[in-house]
């Protein structure tokens, strides 16, 4: 498995792999997402308790269950980068963290919404809500640290570090965020405990958290061939890469204008 | 070991030559916690059920202020590198710069927090479970910030970042120490949170050395 | 559908500004990251252009500056 996965430490075979998987999570993002959320905006029966607002469960849920495996794949991609020192696997964590980031204001936000009709205040500090809140911190913490460093390959290392200490970290934020829930706040009934869910409420629910998985692979892939060429800019297959690009674009542009003075 | 003696040593020395830096933190920690009664309110009761989390919060920002100063001096002058090429393993030497650094800045802070607990009203019993919590938490806050001020030591402003990521990690830290207060507050039982501090100071001696050392390595580049 | 009419479906059972707050929101964010990271992926390759022009341009000078000489 190491033989076939070593070529991508390689940044042009990785940046190639990107273009290949590319369009691939952009289709099925956009069919997985239209499909789940027409089907659970219209076509999925109503919450006998919470009537349509519970509709918010199609975005909610799937980008929640997201934001934290987003996370935990950030501190493996770190870990991969750290013991065999991929230059790739840090490239990738860092593309990773602003949707993840994303994902976790989304669950915010829909979590406040919700919680609005449901406890009437935009705001309540429910156990998952206050952890989700944290796990934005966290994604922050790792952003602003990267961006600190001039040199992006220290930049990579350190947020590497934080992003591990963070994962250690997130199992008991958790369980302590849970447990001074329940100490506060006594007996609140939590909206998300639906200990069974009819099957055709949760299909909907199911083909968006793949919808939501595609699109953030799809953002992924975006995110680290800009990393790539970021990094990589001096050398000679992205100096050619952004020629050809540039010699595509129709006059007028930007590029193909410095071009013209060049020669 | 004379070696590790000897770094102990000249960071205690140093440590109490900047007797401005030592004694700042704890200005600071005075000051926010006159804050509260000023703020919120002065009456006993609502001070007694507030003050364990004042307490711990004044302290976690005073110490993310003085924590800075843990490998900064070393990293400016050179030492640090030293260190580094002296051979002496890495995450020892920093083992002991976090032993030294908890003596100097937390020491004094539990020394203050007598005077802490009469302000904010709190009883015994809730005072001898505030230093229990202060001495099984404080070296935690010691060992993880140094991760932390490891990596962003080359950084010209490392300030406000530090408190940036610092601050989410120590959140399950200063849930279980409030809790402790609070039941001994209600004359329950605290051994429960007292074993959670504990639990996570041990995880955090075993694997936070080996941490730093690399945050120090990465930032040494 | 669940719904009787398109309204009905509109107004989504009362919680109209909820439901549908939350899903624009929702798809505006991710919309927003995609079209920054597509931007972001041209301007890079802009740059690189630029920087290799502006390399090429500085050698051209030193050598007509050695010429000159």
């Amino acid at each position: 498995m190491w033989k076939w996965l070593h070529p991508y430490a390689k940044t042009e075979r990785a940046y190639q792999l990107c273009l290949t998987l590319q369009p691939w999570f952009w289709v099925g993002a956009l069919a997985c997402l239209s499909v789940g959320t027409v089907w659970g905006l219209a076509f999925a029966p109503q919450d006998y308790q919470q009537g349509d607002s519970f509709r918010i469960i199609y975005i909610h849920v799937p980008s929640a269950i997201l934001s934290m495996g987003t996370y935990v794949a950030m501190a493996i991609a770190a870990l991969v980068g750290m013991v065999w020192q991929w230059r790739t696997a840090y490239m990738s964590m860092i593309a990773m963290a602003p949707i993840g980031a994303v994902m976790t204001f989304i669950a915010l936000f829909t979590g406040a919404a919700w919680g609005k009709p449901m406890w009437g205040a935009w705001w309540v500090w429910d156990a998952r809500l206050t952890s989700e809140l944290i796990l934005l911190f966290l994604y922050m913490g790792v952003i602003a640290l990267y961006g600190a460093f001039e040199d992006k390959q220290q930049a990579g290392k350190a947020a590497g570090v934080m992003a591990l200490v963070g994962v250690v970290n997130i199992p008991i934020i958790h369980y302590s965020v849970e447990w001074w829930n329940t100490l506060h706040q006594g007996a609140t009934i939590s909206k998300f405990d639906n200990p069974s869910i009819a099957p055709e409420m949760l299909w909907p629910l199911l083909i968006n958290l793949l919808g939501f998985a595609f699109f953030i692979g799809a953002v992924i892939t975006v995110r680290l061939r800009n990393e790539i060429v970021l990094r990589e800019m001096h050398r000679p297959w992205v100096q050619a890469l952004a020629m050809n690009k540039a010699l595509n674009q129709q006059p007028g542009d930007a590029a193909t204008a410095s071009l013209k003075e060049g020669s | 070991m004379s070696l590790y003696q000897g770094i102990f040593k000249r960071d205690m020395h140093i440590a109490f030559k900047q007797k401005a830096e030592l004694v700042q933190p704890l200005m600071f920690l005075l000051m926010v916690v006159t804050l509260f009664p000023l703020g919120v309110s002065p009456s006993p009761d609502t001070l007694q059920r507030i003050g364990p989390g004042v307490i711990w919060i004044a302290a976690i920002l005073s110490s993310l202020m003085a924590m800075e100063r843990l490998f900064r001096d070393d990293f400016q002058d050179g030492s640090l590198e030293q260190y580094m090429l002296s051979g002496m393993p890495l995450p020892a030497v920093s083992a002991v710069k976090v032993v030294t650094h908890w003596l100097v800045s937390f020491v004094p802070l539990l020394l203050l927090s007598p005077l802490l607990a009469m302000f904010l009203n709190l009883t015994v019993d809730m005072y001898i479970a505030l230093v229990l919590t202060l001495l099984l938490g404080t070296p935690l806050l010691s060992l993880i910030g140094a991760i932390a001020v490891g990596l962003t030591v080359g950084l010209q402003k490392g300030g406000v970042l530090l408190a940036l990521l610092l601050i989410p990690v120590f959140i399950p830290l200063l849930i279980f120490a409030t809790s402790a207060v609070d039941s001994a507050a209600l004359q329950l039982p605290y051994h429960a949170q007292l074993a959670i501090i504990a639990a996570m100071l041990l995880l955090a001696a075993a694997l936070a050395p080996f941490a730093i050392a690399y945050s120090l390595k990465v930032s040494q580049n | 559908m669940q719904f009787e009419s398109f309204a009905d479906f509109l107004n989504m059972g009362g919680y109209a500004f909820y439901v549908w707050l939350s899903f624009g929101v929702t798809f505006l964010a991710m919309g927003i990251i995609a079209i920054q990271s597509f931007s972001k992926h041209r301007d890079l390759l802009k740059q690189v252009v630029v920087e290799k022009e502006r390399k090429a341009r500085i050698k051209k000078a030193r050598q007509q500056q050695q010429d000159n000489t």
